[in-house]
Formats: structure tokens, C-alpha cells, sequence
């Protein structure tokens, strides 16, 4: 046990690292700074659908927004009509969703890829729209209110015993979210490295080739598209949870682009990726928006433009930078920056007697 | 071993410093939340970027008038800071940036929250943690009508509603033969104020012959007015935002249509955007409307008191164009909000300045307001403004026609 310890290569430092920061992080922060990681999360989560979608399975989808609202729609209206307890609505929304992204998939087989993507953009367009129709159902234009639930007695108890302080209802919906999000990675992270996931990068790097060599094509297409919306479908679950609300204008188009920049920002086919993606994707528009106006020695007149045109003008640069100087978004960067400084702490005395070091297995 | 022991107890130590820091993290209960000897703090969510950037220029306008107040020494010595913060219209947005405003930044309340959808999202929030809502944006009914169940919530304009039941008696008074053709935008927005012409219509209700909606996220709404014309009305009403009216306006006349009555709603009547509708083509011929604040642009108001005062307040504020009506619907609702904090006085908690606000506001006076509009709440009544004039387009600007109409008690 020691010895598999001691031989574990660095990424599990990193993750428990990872685990130990976002477990710990409520007890530091204030209730409000938990609610907005709590947002974090749940962005990494539909990110990371997108992630296996796009990333590993090689389809574009710039629909996953419609997606979020259907697991939002699903388990705020479970709650909400059918009083159904709201923590047990979120596999729901996820299994209903993940249902619906399966069967949408099929169609998506005979779309090449930009296609595709102008097909799930449609759906993106036009789901605020059809949330409208079934007034009785969805509430129509005025949206559904979500009580958010009080922690139980347990975890209040818990919480108090470590800070002192009684846990918010926001408190606990990070913990929710955090759990949701440990499981699912956990999940992502196995499928990748598996007959699935090594099916659908293969699929993704040369369809021919992968039906040649006897992998189902159009099985695991649609499966990357069910699995996708499953992830994105208990994202929106938690959403609605997290904002206590749920209306058409809560998942505008806009959403959609947000987690495909979050996807590509973070880096594609990685499993780190989602998470940095997602706080990039979540914190960029909020803190620019507030940043650009504070700074003197920008002229009023562009801050004002910058303020105006909203989050567009920095995911706009900083996906043009990302584009530039690390094409394969953070993760990429950290993983080139982390290469080359092996290299030259061991390389030293191979370089001069022209030996090289053979490179860490790669998952 | 030892590489596993250090680092497990560096991980050890970091945990610690977590726990550690976690037990100094105690909020502190305070009555009067945000306001000090000198300053009271407010907090304000809007779109100020996104499709419904237009609006943003309300919170600087009302920002404006605060730094005016300011400028005069402020409210009982203290002086008024504003933060306000962008939502882009997205409710998802709204919550966290409330959430922001009340926890972290400490508001002392929210003032002039924009977008109904926005500010029902965040209603429930403020209640339960009594921070008061003030003068809220939007004119849907739910507002004023449900405050049984929201104390700390106010709105402030006209609701819809109200406004739609003056348009009902003027045609009832002035065209009772008229066959009305309806283009409402299908959102609680275009759906209160369908409400409202249908009630006030009562039993004249079948002199609607036909009523189409679009979505906000249409193109146009070229074929709903096609088929409007089509219907054989003569009396149109457009329950729509700006952004529909005008190019509604511009189709009607390409369609070579001239109904003998078009109603507009007061959120599409600012002149700016009956000069944009006239520039590309609009005939803007019998358009109806309903007003209650001054019009910057109309030439009657040229030396009135509370227009000069518009224009000095408005100066404060570089990125604000004199001429929007957004902005004096800003100083106006700002007028109210210092109004309140006044009457408050020395008692500057959350419950008092709610409570004056929804239930014992008497404001005779406000300057930039139609002459005779109230702005009232009283323990029975939480509509603050329910009166409006009935105002038609001269070609130029808009003339007053007869004198204001309460519709105070009507809408439940």
C-alpha cells in the first residue's frame, strides 16, 4: 500500500489536493463565495458532458444549454407539482435528459460536423421558446420558484463542530453539487480509460479507420451524445437547486456558447480541463464586467463599450489568446510547462551523453 | 517513509490553517445593515449589456440624481453610494449578483431592480432575508399586487394592467364601433397588459376580432401584423418593446395600411423612438397613447422647474443622453427613494424604510412627473403610481389630451 503510495504518479497529488481544497473551501469562505463556487461546480459538470461530447467523441454540440434547461425544467417541476423531494429529482433530471440527448443523437449520425452544430444550435434558439408553450406545466414566462431545501440535521451538526457557525441552505447545496461532481468525474475519468472512451477517440480520429477495426460507430456516437446530456441534464438539476429559480430567459443561447468556451478554455479531451474551464467560464464575465470600469487608466469611453458589449469582449480575447499561446487550452500549457521542466531537472546529465529520458505514460 | 510523512503533514498543516480560519468567519448581526453616520449603501442589479442593454442607462440616470443629493449634503448627512451591477437581463445572473450585493457588499437595500423576470427571481431571497426590494423596474401587477406575501417588496410605475384599462375606456368612450386587433408580446410583459384591455373592455370584450403574439426572440413580426390586417381590424393595439414597435410601426404603412386608431404602449412612446419610426418611414397617423412622467423632449416642459431640474441632475452623468426618457424615468424613481430615506429620518432600519415605502408614501410633489400624478402607498393600497394621461402623436411630439385617469383600486 506504502509502496503504491509512494509510486503514484503526480496528477493523484493533484487530485487529492483538488478534493481536499473544494471539501475545505466552505469552511474558509463566506456562504456567498460558496454559492458561487457552488456555480462553478455545476458549470465544471455540464462542461465535462460537453468535454466527452466534443472532446473525446469528436461531435460539436452548441445546443448543451437546451439541455441544461431540460434537466432544470424536470426537476424543478418534479418538486415543485409533484412534491417530489428535490435531492432525488437530480438523478432524475439527469436519467430523462440523458434519455432524450441518446435519442437526439440518432439523427445527429446522419449530420456531418457543422451540420451538427447548426442543428444543436437550433435547439439552443429555440428552447426558451418551446418552455413557454405548456404554461400549466413550466409555468410559462414566470418561470418556477425552488425553495431551497435546509441542510439536514447531520451535516448542520457537522459543519458547526468544524466552524462554529450553522450551515446556510447555500452551504449545503455546494456540498450536493460537490458530491454530484466528485461522482461524475470519477465516472468520466473511468470511461475515458476504457473500451468506451478509447472507442470514441478513435471514432473521433478517423471514422474509416474505427469501423475498420470493428468499433460500433454509430453506437458510441450516440451514446457519447446520451452520456453528454446526462451530464449536462444533472448540471441544469443543480442549477435550479443552486439559483432557486427557473424561468426561458435562465438559459439563453448565450449558456450554450458559455460551456464550449469553458470546454475549450480548459482544455479538450483532458479530465482536469472542465474544472479550469469552468472557472474561467464563470468568473471571466463577472470580474471583467466589474474590473474594466474600476480602472482609471482606461479611457470611460472603451470601458464603457466593454461594459456594454457584456462578457462577449473578454471570452472573445481570452479565447484568442488561448488560441494563440496554448492551443490545447490550460491543461495543455500546464502539461508542456511540466515536460520541459522534467526535462531540464533530470535531463542534465542524459542531454550530454545524448540519452533521453523515455516520456511518462500518457493516459 | 519520510516524503510520505512530510507531505501528509503538510497536507495535515493545510488543513488545520482551513478549520482554523473558518471559526473567525462569524458574521456580525446588525439592524442597520449598509448604513453608517455618513453613508447609506444601495444596490441595484440591470442590463446593461445584452439585448436589453437600453435599459442600463436607467441606474446611471439614477445615479445622477444620488450624487446630486449628495452634492447638497446628502440625506440627513449621509451620503448615498450605489453599486450597481449587470445582469444582462438573465435571471440566472441576477441571483448570484443580489446574493453578492447582500452579503458581501452589505446593501442596505435594493433599489430600482430591473426586469420581471429578474426580480421575481430574487424576491423570495430578499424577503426571507428582509432586505427591502424598492421600486423595482417593471410594471407587472405581481408586484404591487402580492404584498401580503412579499413586505419587503415594492415596484413603482404604473402597472400594466392599469394602463391597458385607460386605453379599454377610451375606446369605449371615443370609438365604440371599433374592431381592435391586438399584437402582444407573449411574455408576462404583453400578457398583463392583454389582461388589463380585456377586463377594462368587459363586456364590450367582443369588439377584439383577432390578437396575435410573437416571441421576443423573433425576427419581425411582419406576418402577425398581415394577419391583423387581414382580420378587418380598424383599431390596433401594440403591446410590444420598443425593439418590435418600431419596426411594427414601419410594416403597417409599407403594408400600405392606415387603421383609424393606433394605441401604443408607454414603454414604446418616448419620442426618441417615434423619431426613429418617422425617419425610415412610419406615418404615425391617430397613435394613442398614455404618459406620466415629463417628456424631455417636448417643447411645453421647455421652463418648467422640475425639467430644468432634470437637466441639472442629468449633467452629472457623461455617458447620458439628455433627451431619453429612461433617463428621466431614472431621476424620477430616484426622487421617490430619497423621499423615503428622508421620511425615515433617525430610524434607518430595513422594516421602517419597507414600511414606508409600501404602505406610507404620500409624494405630491415629484417634480418630474406629469403635474397632479401621486405617488401613494397606504396600508390597503401597494400601487404607487395609477395615473396616466391620454396622449396623441401631433406629428411632432405628443399633446395632452383631456385630464389624468386614476385607475387607483381597479386592479387587484
Amino acid at each position: 500500500m506504502v509502496q503504491r503510495i509512494r509510486s503514484a504518479p503526480p496528477r493523484y497529488w493533484l487530485v487529492a489536493v483538488a478534493v481536499l481544497f473544494f471539501a475545505g473551501f466552505p469552511t474558509v469562505a463566506t456562504s456567498f463565495q460558496a454559492s458561487q463556487w457552488a456555480q462553478v461546480l455545476i458549470l465544471a459538470i455540464a462542461i465535462m458532458g460537453l468535454n466527452i461530447l466534443v472532446g473525446y467523441s469528436g461531435q460539436i454540440s452548441l445546443g448543451h444549454g437546451a439541455f441544461m434547461a431540460l434537466g432544470a425544467y424536470v426537476s424543478a417541476v418534479l418538486t415543485h407539482k409533484y412534491k417530489v423531494d428535490v435531492l432525488a429529482t437530480i438523478p432524475i433530471a439527469g436519467l430523462v435528459t440523458g434519455l432524450i440527448g441518446f435519442l437526439f443523437g440518432i439523427p445527429a449520425l446522419r449530420l456531418s460536423a457543422l451540420y451538427l452544430a447548426l442543428a444543436t444550435f437550433a435547439l439552443a434558439v429555440v428552447t426558451p421558446s418551446l418552455i413557454k408553450r405548456p404554461v400549466e406545466l413550466t409555468g410559462g414566462v414566470q418561470g418556477i420558484l425552488i425553495t431551497q431545501p435546509d441542510p439536514p440535521q447531520l451535516a448542520k451538526d457537522a459543519f458547526a463542530t468544524v466552524t462554529g457557525t450553522p450551515m446556510t441552505s447555500d452551504q449545503w447545496i455546494y456540498y450536493v453539487t460537490f458530491a454530484f461532481a466528485v461522482v461524475l468525474f470519477w465516472l468520466a475519468w473511468n470511461l475515458v480509460r476504457h473500451r468506451p472512451g478509447r472507442a470514441m477517440r478513435a471514432i473521433r480520429d478517423g471514422e474509416v479507420a474505427a469501423a475498420a477495426s470493428g468499433v460500433n460507430v454509430a453506437g458510441y456516437k450516440t451514446l457519447a451524445f446520451g452520456i453528454s446530456a446526462l451530464y449536462a441534464g444533472v448540471a441544469g438539476a443543480l442549477f435550479a437547486l443552486a439559483t432557486g429559480f427557473v424561468s426561458p430567459d435562465t438559459f439563453p443561447v448565450a449558456l450554450s456558447i458559455q460551456l464550449l468556451v469553458g470546454a475549450v478554455i480548459g482544455g479538450l479531451a483532458s479530465i482536469p480541463g472542465p474544472l479550469l474551464g469552468a472557472i474561467f467560464a464563470y468568473f471571466l464575465p463577472i470580474e471583467s464586467n466589474q474590473w474594466v470600469p474600476a480602472q482609471t487608466w482606461i479611457p470611460s469611453q472603451i470601458a464603457a463599450t466593454v461594459v456594454k458589449a457584456g462578457p462577449a469582449v473578454s471570452y472573445g480575447a481570452v479565447l484568442i489568446l488561448i488560441m494563440i499561446f496554448a492551443p490545447n487550452g490550460i491543461v495543455g500549457l500546464a502539461n508542456a510547462g511540466y515536460t520541459r521542466l522534467r526535462r531540464r531537472l533530470r535531463g542534465a546529465a542524459d542531454r550530454e551523453s545524448g540519452h533521453v529520458p523515455p516520456d511518462p505514460q500518457t493516459v | 517513509m519520510t516524503r510520505i510523512g512530510s507531505r501528509l503533514a503538510a497536507l495535515g498543516a493545510a488543513l488545520m490553517t482551513l478549520v482554523a480560519c473558518g471559526g473567525s468567519a462569524t458574521p456580525t448581526a446588525q439592524t442597520d445593515v449598509g448604513v453608517t453616520s455618513n453613508s447609506i449603501l444601495l444596490g441595484n442589479t440591470i442590463a446593461q449589456s445584452g439585448t436589453a442593454a437600453a435599459y442600463g442607462t436607467i441606474a446611471n440616470a439614477e445615479n445622477a440624481y444620488f450624487t446630486y443629493i449628495n452634492n447638497q449634503g446628502g440625506v440627513n448627512g449621509r451620503k448615498i453610494t450605489f453599486k450597481i451591477l449587470d445582469d444582462a437581463y438573465n435571471p440566472a445572473q441576477t441571483v448570484p449578483l443580489t446574493k453578492q450585493l447582500v452579503e458581501q457588499d452589505k446593501v442596505f437595500a435594493m433599489f430600482s431592480g430591473l426586469g420581471t423576470q429578474a426580480q421575481t427571481s430574487v424576491r423570495d431571497y430578499l424577503n426571507t432575508q428582509k432586505v427591502p426590494q424598492l421600486f423595482v423596474a417593471t410594471g407587472a401587477t405581481t408586484f404591487m399586487a402580492d404584498e401580503a406575501l412579499h413586505k419587503y417588496t415594492i415596484g413603482w410605475q404604473p402597472p400594466y394592467q392599469g394602463e391597458a384599462r385607460i386605453y379599454a375606456k377610451d375606446v369605449i368612450a371615443n370609438h365604440p364601433n371599433a374592431k381592435i386587433g391586438i399584437l402582444y408580446q407573449n411574455d408576462d410583459y404583453g400578457q398583463d397588459y392583454l389582461k388589463g384591455l380585456t377586463d377594462g373592455l368587459g363586456s364590450n370584450t367582443s369588439m377584439i376580432v383577432d390578437k396575435e403574439s410573437y416571441d421576443v426572440t423573433a425576427a419581425n413580426v411582419t406576418t402577425q401584423l398581415v394577419k391583423l390586417k387581414a382580420s378587418g381590424a380598424d383599431t390596433i393595439f401594440l403591446f410590444s418593446t420598443p425593439g418590435f414597435t418600431i419596426p411594427a410601426l414601419i410594416t403597417i404603412t409599407a403594408l400600405h395600411w392606415t387603421p383609424a386608431n393606433i394605441y401604443l404602449n408607454s414603454v414604446s412612446n418616448p419620442q426618441v423612438y417615434m423619431g426613429i419610426a418617422k425617419s425610415k418611414g412610419a406615418a404615425l397617423a391617430n397613435v394613442t397613447s398614455v404618459g406620466y412622467i415629463k417628456d424631455p423632449t417636448d417643447p411645453q416642459w421647455a421652463n418648467d422647474a422640475g425639467m430644468k431640474l432634470y437637466k441639472t441632475v442629468i449633467a452629472n452623468c457623461s455617458t447620458c443622453n439628455v433627451l431619453d426618457g429612461f433617463n428621466i424615468y431614472g431621476v424620477a424613481v430616484a426622487y421617490t427613494m430619497v423621499d423615503v430615506l428622508k421620511q425615515a429620518g433617525s430610524n434607518m432600519t430595513r422594516a421602517n424604510v419597507a414600511n414606508i415605502a409600501t404602505s406610507g408614501l404620500n409624494e405630491t410633489n415629484n417634480p418630474f412627473l406629469l403635474p397632479g400624478v401621486v405617488v401613494k402607498t397606504t396600508p390597503s393600497d401597494h400601487f404607487p403610481i395609477t395615473q396616466e394621461q391620454v396622449i396623441t402623436w401631433n406629428g411632432s411630439g405628443w399633446t395632452l389630451k383631456g385630464s389624468l385617469i386614476d385607475e387607483r383600486g381597479t386592479i387587484k
